[in-house]
């Protein structure tokens, strides 16, 4: 459009069914819209989306010759993208597109008597948006290439499946563990339901081709310290935690022909340094240097330089390996990545704030996944399950199902969610103990029992065959005996309708869970948002669960909400796919709302410089002048430098001042 | 309608926290007053003063600006910016004799549409208890 040209905007005002249509009456906001100034054009549809309402403005574009298009329809967070391509097929720009909110904000929130109101509103919205309408310009979106690389961020299942994936699809990939081995949860395990399948038997292989793969490059005992950049170019900067050993690349780095860790252990036989295994929950010792376990990945020791007294006993033991260095530092190597998935999956919520329950305080009360390591072969007590007081095999023991989950109790530790997995694994548990304990009981108590995904039915009618009590009842209260440490549990059997106590060997709680401890502060440097119950934000429920607000980030796995195995590893898939696309197709459009710098009125304060938060701003002389300069690859388009130059010399692209304030005088002032 | 006073009150919303919280109050028929009219920024940090005392000028009885929660902003700080001005809004508004409560910023995420209800009904009825703009009248 020539500047001196009037502009002609056409309208168009969707019924969207009755979501619209039975709130307000669309054909009155129609006919508003013609009586507006700069209107060409004006209509009304059922569905503005649909082909034929598609074509109805490419249609009116050539035939009303319409410089600026108006739907007032759903959100433009929705149906924008699906417009603007309308727009450009009908000869516009796209950017010459402007959408009236009249459902998310108008008919689904008035919807009661409120008729009037809601058409009112609406035709207010209607005329906002044509009035930017007027306004909007002509504007190229820029294209950028994309790093063929990307980041996973947790090594647990579903960080492994997402960076088999996109390796396996040709991308250079980074998979950064914060632990010194990969494996996460899953490899705390025992078995898996509903199949009864060894955990680590199914894991291992997977952590062994994650650890070959000649497209991944493991980044064990590392941590994400600072993310700059944008979609197709992040730069994120890792704390390389200081591990006091070396492998073998790094070895040979340092000039060690044939050095570095191989993992034979024979530092670790003489530390004299005993610290509790994190891994085992602390029921098993660990040396000062360490490996979590036997089938680590990498198999690389490890110094805990907390515990450590570098006595040096370890660095004789390597002899000419040399690859214990006492002295190691962090480091803050820079990774250039084009995409990154977050898997970081969860922790227990402190169920000994539940006091009610005794953990921490009955020796007998003991953690879902303290009993995974119990009940395990290559655990601390080799597979048989002893009880913590006395070392006696237990005879009956009783699992309390939502630990904390389903809790509307308000006491910040309780969880209002399902954490979805703990009905089977509790099941699973019962069915391990009556299995391998000749004689054991096993009471289940429980509120609902769900057993939703595929042969987790049958599995529930199984343990119930098998002879496993279910007490419907949320447990009350645990108390001890204090002579044989044996529990009474208290609830009220709701089926039956009478209280119940009954005494118990053991009780295993399936606590609830939470996201792991730092994915908050991990989700806010990648810009991710989080959802009511502080899971991370993915980009819509139902149509993009893989995806985040941020362009180029995207979720798998349990941070973005609980989910059981099978779902974790799906939607890493999902999100390696995801995540590959930009990198496959080489270059990624940013919306072009960029600040610009209109330097013959720029007087050259600078005070935009310091609000801007990805320095993409900065002094220069021109023409003997001292004024802002934007370098548009670093800019965002939030628009802080322009909300405060004080000489209004920053137009931020399609949300310029003229515009905005287009759009509060149309409301304000433009009314009947 | 009738004859009954409606106030009339401009929103500046951020299009990563606010507007999609918005958004999510309609999905869920969270049903709040409908006296308020949003203007989409991509963040707070937009938001120049001028555009609140603007509002103000042409009429509003209230404004409001919304975005996301300290330390969640898609743009790192932008709203800690906005919030900052927010504050020169206020003193601004006392010193010409406008009551500040007609001011508001507030903070609704992507996940809070029932707080997007809450804060609409509270704004609206806040205004409704302020009365009509003096603003209009002294223009009179």
């Amino acid at each position: 459009m020539a500047e001196n040209s009037e502009p002609r905007v056409g309208v168009f005002v969707c019924h969207c069914g009755t979501n619209i249509a039975g709130s307000l009456d669309v054909k009155d906001v129609a006919e508003y819209a013609k009586t507006l100034p700069n209107v060409a054009y004006a209509a009304e549809y059922q569905y503005m989306c649909s082909t034929p309402g598609q074509n109805m403005i490419k249609e009116a574009i050539d035939k009303y010759k319409l410089t600026g298009i108006v739907v007032a329809a759903c959100s433009p967070r929705l149906h924008e993208p699906t417009f603007r391509i309308a727009t450009k097929e009908g000869g516009l720009n796209m950017f010459r597109f402007e959408m009236a909110n009249i459902r998310e904000q108008n008919s689904w929130v008035h919807m009661h008597g409120m008729h009037d109101e809601a058409t009112a509103k609406a035709k207010d919205q209607v005329r906002m948006a044509v009035a930017k309408a007027a306004y909007l310009e002509d504007l190229i979106p820029k294209s950028v290439p994309v790093e063929k690389a990307a980041m996973v961020v947790g090594g647990g299942v579903g960080g492994i499946q997402a960076a088999l994936d996109l390796a396996s699809a040709g991308i250079k990939t980074y998979l950064v563990e914060r632990t010194p081995t990969i494996g996460g949860r899953m490899s705390q395990l025992d078995k898996t339901f509903p199949t009864l399948d060894c955990s680590q038997c199914i894991l291992a292989p997977k952590m062994v081709d994650a650890g070959r793969h000649p497209n991944i490059e493991l980044l064990s005992y590392h941590e994400v310290e600072n993310v700059e950049g944008y979609i197709g170019n992040f730069e994120v900067t890792l704390r390389k935690k200081a591990r006091g050993v070396m492998n073998p690349v790094e070895a040979a780095a340092k000039g060690i022909v044939g050095g570095g860790c191989n993992g034979c252990g024979d530092c670790t036989a003489v530390c004299p340094v005993i610290k509790p295994n994190p891994f085992e929950f602390g029921m098993a010792p660990r040396k000062a240097i360490y490996i979590y376990h036997a089938q680590v990945v990498p198999l690389i020791y490890t110094v805990d330089f907390d515990a450590c007294v570098k006595c040096g006993l370890c660095v004789d033991a390597c002899g000419e390996k040399k690859a214990i260095d006492l002295e190691m530092q962090d480091e803050f190597p820079k990774y250039k990545i084009g995409t990154v998935i977050l898997a970081t999956g969860y922790d227990f919520i402190p169920v000994e704030e539940k006091r009610e329950w005794g953990y921490k305080r009955h020796e007998n009360v003991i953690h879902a996944l303290e009993f995974e390591r119990l009940i395990c072969a290559s655990g601390p007590t080799g597979g048989h399950l002893v009880r913590p007081s006395d070392g006696a095999t237990p005879k009956s023991v009783g699992f309390v199902l939502c630990a904390g989950s389903r809790d509307n109790t308000q006491d910040g530790v309780g969880k209002p969610y399902c954490s979805r997995f703990c009905c089977m694994y509790s099941l699973k548990h019962a069915h391990q103990i009556m299995e391998k304990i000749e004689g054991c009981k096993a009471y289940i108590f429980y509120m609902d029992i769900r057993s939703f995904g595929k042969a987790y039915e049958e599995f529930y009618y199984r343990i119930q065959n098998e002879g496993c009590k279910f007490i419907r009842g949320r447990v009350a209260n645990i108390l001890e005996d204090p002579d044989t440490k044996n529990l009474h549990v208290f609830t009220e059997d709701t089926l039956l309708g009478r209280p119940v106590d009954i005494e118990l060997d053991m009780v295993v709680l399936a606590s609830a869970i939470q996201p792991r401890d730092g994915a908050t502060e991990l989700r806010k440097k990648f810009g991710v948002s989080a959802s009511s119950d502080g899971w991370m934000l993915e980009a819509h429920p139902k149509l993009n669960p893989c995806g985040t607000t941020t362009a180029g980030v995207f979720l798998a796995g349990v941070c973005q909400g609980p989910k059981d195995i099978p779902d974790t590893v799906a939607q890493a898939e999902g999100a390696a796919s995801a995540a590959s696309i930009p990198i496959h197709i080489g270059e990624v459009e940013l919306e072009p709302y960029f600040a610009q710098c209109m330097q013959d009125i720029c007087a050259g304060c600078g005070m935009c410089i310091k609000l801007c938060p990805y320095s993409a701003l900065d002094l220069v002389e021109k023409d003997g002048r001292t004024v802002m300069q934007v370098t548009e690859a670093k800019c965002k388009g939030c628009g802080t430098c322009g909300g405060f130059c004080p000489g209004g010399a920053i137009k931020m692209q399609h949300f310029t001042t003229p515009q905005i304030v287009a759009q509060i005088d149309a409301y304000l002032l433009g009314g009947e | 309608m009738s004859d009954e006073w409606n106030p009339k009150i401009q929103a500046i919303i951020c299009n990563w926290c606010s507007y999609a919280g918005a958004d999510l109050a309609g999905g869920a028929r969270i049903q709040y007053p409908p006296d308020v009219r949003a203007v989409r920024v991509m963040c707070t940090g937009r938001v120049d003063m001028l555009f609140i005392l603007k509002a103000f000028v042409d009429g509003a009885d209230g404004v409001l600006v919304s975005g996301c929660h300290f330390g969640d902003c898609h743009y790192l700080e932008g709203n800690y910016k906005a919030a900052k001005r927010m504050f020169m809004v206020k003193s601004l508004m006392k010193n010409i004799g406008l009551d500040d409560k007609r001011f508001r910023m507030t903070f609704v995420s992507a996940s809070e549409g029932a707080k997007w209800g809450m804060v609409m009904t509270d704004v609206v009825n806040k205004v409704r208890e302020l009365g009509p703009s003096p603003i209009k009248e002294f223009q009179k």
